[in-house]
């Protein structure tokens, strides 16, 4: 079942088209016309992934993999070395990319989504979308507003929820946030509902009490239903640098991140933190944000995704 | 993860000992190394570059000192370079003596603009100008009710309308400030993307109906490479007088700020550093040139005491910290020097997080002239090894150093609990600086 099939691939295509403007043309305009895999050009595809976030050490990885793999081949024209740091992007996503919760919906009803990340990352905005688009798919939804801090952010989720015609569980500010996730997957259990998503309150990963506050959220959940939450969405602003991958270091340790969502990648942010993040914590990437509307989500693909970025800059 | 830069630079430079001077030659593997810093630290990529290539041209030629290793000396080439980069320029904000004076406050999705608002508000507020927020973010659920329930917790009121015209309510609200009295306007806008020309010609034209006083860019800290884009396309667009950077309390190294100094010319204003209202603070060049280099901005405290702090005996200390060896005689160094660099509460007001707290606390540099005293008052093996400290010892420490029993028991009751601190931080593996028992001394 492929639930996001609805998502026109073009829209993909739009929303990083800076991202691939800039890292794929500039590959192919460095790779074009030279037929030597000179020093030069890998410098020059250096800065082009290390302006993305791919961050120092990948940056050099693939391009170390990339050139023990082009000494072996005769044809360094241009096309050949674009394929082979395509593939090399490609693997370090794909080995994670086990792909979709849909899958195992039949079995988990409720299916638990637990959704965290820094301040203002886009969780609000992505469970938004995710209930829209579940819904979409004919599946029952309900999303709890286990963020009970931040000035709004109940109103906020609300007008979500109105938005893609989901039910919501919410208390006043300042509730415990377990409570409210101990609701909503209560309520969830009792009517039968097949997806449950808890959004909480975004929160700096150095801060101690609070990642405190995220375990007890989920161990209040697991109360409720032994088996969940069934996935941890970690969502992860585009604009991010290096610091993202302390933040899914710290998020994973204390909830098991399942799957990484982007967001705001529809600007000139390229989101490559994602590649060491893919590597690093060993989970997928689910979810693109490509805008602040209902249907600005695209499900991940490594291939499209890969791909999209090159195919792009084959037309430029 | 990130090793200290001076460590890596030591190795880097090893061959550099006994030539004499720095040169080309002998620096480029520093260089590679201080280049990967920034690297990690978010810096752009062209910026790093340019940036390397200023200090080759400062170092190179210079002397070796014997004083202090190369490592020590590029360290400080580099972060006085940071530190001047990132410093320079008027960093207040203009306030009109008379009339209007309007701030106008713009930045991508998420930066923390709104919680911003709310927190300048609740300062001019405290400074006596009648504030009025401004609620212009008409397309993120929930924006308005935001920065109303903020106005609601620091009694400032919230101009709202409930159309969508933001060029409007900006107008209306300047109009609404004039009749009720009010001197100073705060405009919060809807995050955008500087690529989103409908959005952009929104806030392009707020400025130019407004003609704020002060426009501020809201930059997220934790912002990788693309920094540079967003702020130079906001600054083209909308000529903002200053940024403001957010989300400082967390551990990113905000390599960002060094970015986009470089590429446009306005002074950072403000730092953000918690989800609060009052957690704003002015910005410090060498604090932050000191979080790019991964070093911690205590750490970087020891490195402007450096006429004071001998780095051997820095080295020294942090050795035996790490190995739980730390003792009053090590104490006891420590308070001399920080008496050297000023008082207690200018240097605990350095430390990030703590800075606001410290102001409005009470702390009696006296204190510190005590402890010296009572550990003065102890034999060398007692300032090697405590726990011989019993009753007797304790009686003859406090007669010795004019103070009462309680203060050499408190003293030694502290020094106990902070080296368990210690015990946990290296088992941990967390930072080790010379100062971080200061956190846990209670100074009053
Ligand atoms: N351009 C763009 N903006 C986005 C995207 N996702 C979220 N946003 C915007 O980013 C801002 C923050 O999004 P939220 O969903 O409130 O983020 P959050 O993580 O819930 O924030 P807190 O709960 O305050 O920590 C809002 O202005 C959103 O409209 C995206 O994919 N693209
Ligand atoms: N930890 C931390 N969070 C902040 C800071 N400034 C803002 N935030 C949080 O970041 C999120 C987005 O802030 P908001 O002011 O709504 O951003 P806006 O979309 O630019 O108006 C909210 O969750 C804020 O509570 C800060 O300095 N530190
Ligand atoms: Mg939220
Ligand atoms: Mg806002």
């Amino acid at each position: 079942m492929n639930l996001f099939k609805n998502i026109n691939f073009n829209k993909l295509k739009d929303g990083l088209t800076k991202t691939r403007d800039k890292l794929v043309t500039k590959i192919n305009e460095t790779i074009t016309g030279k037929a030597k895999l000179d020093e030069e050009i890998l410098e020059e595809v250096e800065e082009i992934l290390i302006t993305s976030d791919i961050g120092y050490d990948t940056a050099t990885r693939i391009i170390e993999n990339s050139r023990v793999k082009l000494k072996a081949e005769k044809d360094r024209s241009k096309l050949n070395v674009t394929d082979v740091i395509k593939n090399e992007l490609i693997s370090i996503v794909e080995s994670y990319n086990t792909n979709s919760e849909f899958n195992r919906l039949d079995q988990y009803k409720p299916y638990v989504i637990l959704v965290v990340g820094v301040n203002g990352a886009g969780k609000t905005t992505t469970i938004g979308k995710l209930a829209h688009n579940y819904k979409q798919a004919g599946l029952s939804v309900i999303i709890g507003s286990a963020d009970t801090f931040r000035a709004a952010a109940n109103e906020q989720l609300e007008v979500w929820s109105k938005r893609a015609g989901v039910e919501i569980v919410q208390r006043s500010i300042g509730a415990d946030p377990s409570a409210v996730a101990f609701d909503t997957v209560s309520i969830a259990k009792k009517k039968n509902i097949d997806i449950v998503m808890i959004d909480t309150a975004g929160r700096l990963h150095t801060k101690q009490n609070l990642m405190e506050e995220l375990k007890k959220i989920k161990k209040s959940i697991s109360k409720v239903i032994d088996y969940a939450p069934n996935e941890t969405f970690l969502v992860i602003d585009g604009n991010t640098g290096q610091n993202a991958l302390i933040q899914a270091e710290k998020f994973s340790d204390v909830t098991d991140i399942t799957g990484l969502i982007v967001t705001k990648l529809d600007g000139t942010a390229k989101g490559g933190v994602v590649f060491q993040i893919c590597s690093q914590q060993k989970v997928p990437i689910k979810y693109i944000g490509v805008g602040e509307g209902i249907d600005d989500l695209q499900t991940f693909d490594a291939k499209s995704f890969v791909d999209a970025l090159f195919d792009v800059n084959e037309v430029a | 993860m990130f090793e200290d830069l001076t460590n890596k630079l030591e190795t880097a430079l090893k061959k550099i000992s006994g030539q004499g001077k720095i040169t080309e030659n002998n620096i480029s593997d520093s260089l590679r190394e201080i280049r990967r810093v920034l690297l990690d630290a978010d810096v752009n990529y062209k910026v790093a570059k340019k940036f390397i290539d200023d200090v080759a041209a400062k170092a190179v030629g210079t002397e070796v000192l014997n004083s202090i290793t190369p490592g020590q000396q590029i360290t400080k080439i580099i972060f006085d370079e940071l530190t001047s980069l990132m410093g320079g320029s008027y960093t207040e904000i203009k306030i009109n003596g008379s009339g209007i004076t309007i701030i106008l406050v713009v930045g991508l999705q998420g930066s923390g603009k709104t919680t911003f608002s709310g927190k300048l508000a609740r300062s001019l507020k405290s400074k006596n100008r009648k504030v009025l927020l401004t609620a212009c973010d008409v397309y993120r659920p929930a924006a308005i009710e935001q920065l109303k329930q903020l106005g609601g917790q620091i009694s400032v009121p919230v101009f709202t309308a409930d159309h969508k015209d933001a060029v409007k309510i900006a107008k209306d609200s300047i109009l609404y400030a004039k009749e009720n009295g009010l001197d100073t306007v705060i405009i919060d806008t809807a995050g955008r993307l500087h690529v989103d020309e409908e959005m952009m010609n929104e806030v392009a034209a707020i400025k130019e109906n407004l003609q704020p006083t002060e426009t501020l860019f809201v930059v997220d800290s934790m912002t990788g490479q693309d920094a540079v884009n967003s702020a130079k396309a906001f600054h083209e667009r909308i000529d903002y007088d200053g940024i403001v950077l957010t989300k400082l309390d967390g551990d990113t190294r905000g390599g960002c700020a060094l970015s986009i100094r470089a590429v446009v010319d306005e002074p950072i204003k403000f730092v953000s550093l918690g989800e609060k209202l009052d957690s704003l603070e002015v910005f410090h060049p060498d604090r932050m040139a000191s979080r790019i280099l991964g070093k911690g901005d205590i750490i970087s405290l020891v490195e402007k005491a450096q006429e004071q702090y001998d780095p051997d005996d820095a080295e020294e200390l942090e050795k035996r910290l790490r190995e739980n060896k730390f003792d009053f005689e090590d104490f006891l160094k420590q308070i001399k020097m920080i008496k050297k660099m000023g008082s207690l509460k200018s240097i605990l007001g350095m430390i990030p997080g703590l800075g606001s707290q410290i102001k409005n606390a009470d702390i009696d540099d006296g204190q510190l002239v005590k402890v010296e005293a009572i550990i003065q008052s102890m034999t060398k093996q007692e300032r090697k090894s405590p726990k011989i400290l019993n009753g007797n010892r304790r009686k003859r420490i406090a007669r010795g150093s004019g103070t009462s029993i309680q203060d050499v028991n408190r003293l030694i009751k502290q020094f106990q609990d902070m080296q368990k601190v210690m015990k946990m931080l290296n088992a941990g593996g967390g930072r080790k600086n010379p100062f971080m028992n200061f956190k846990n001394f209670k100074v009053n």
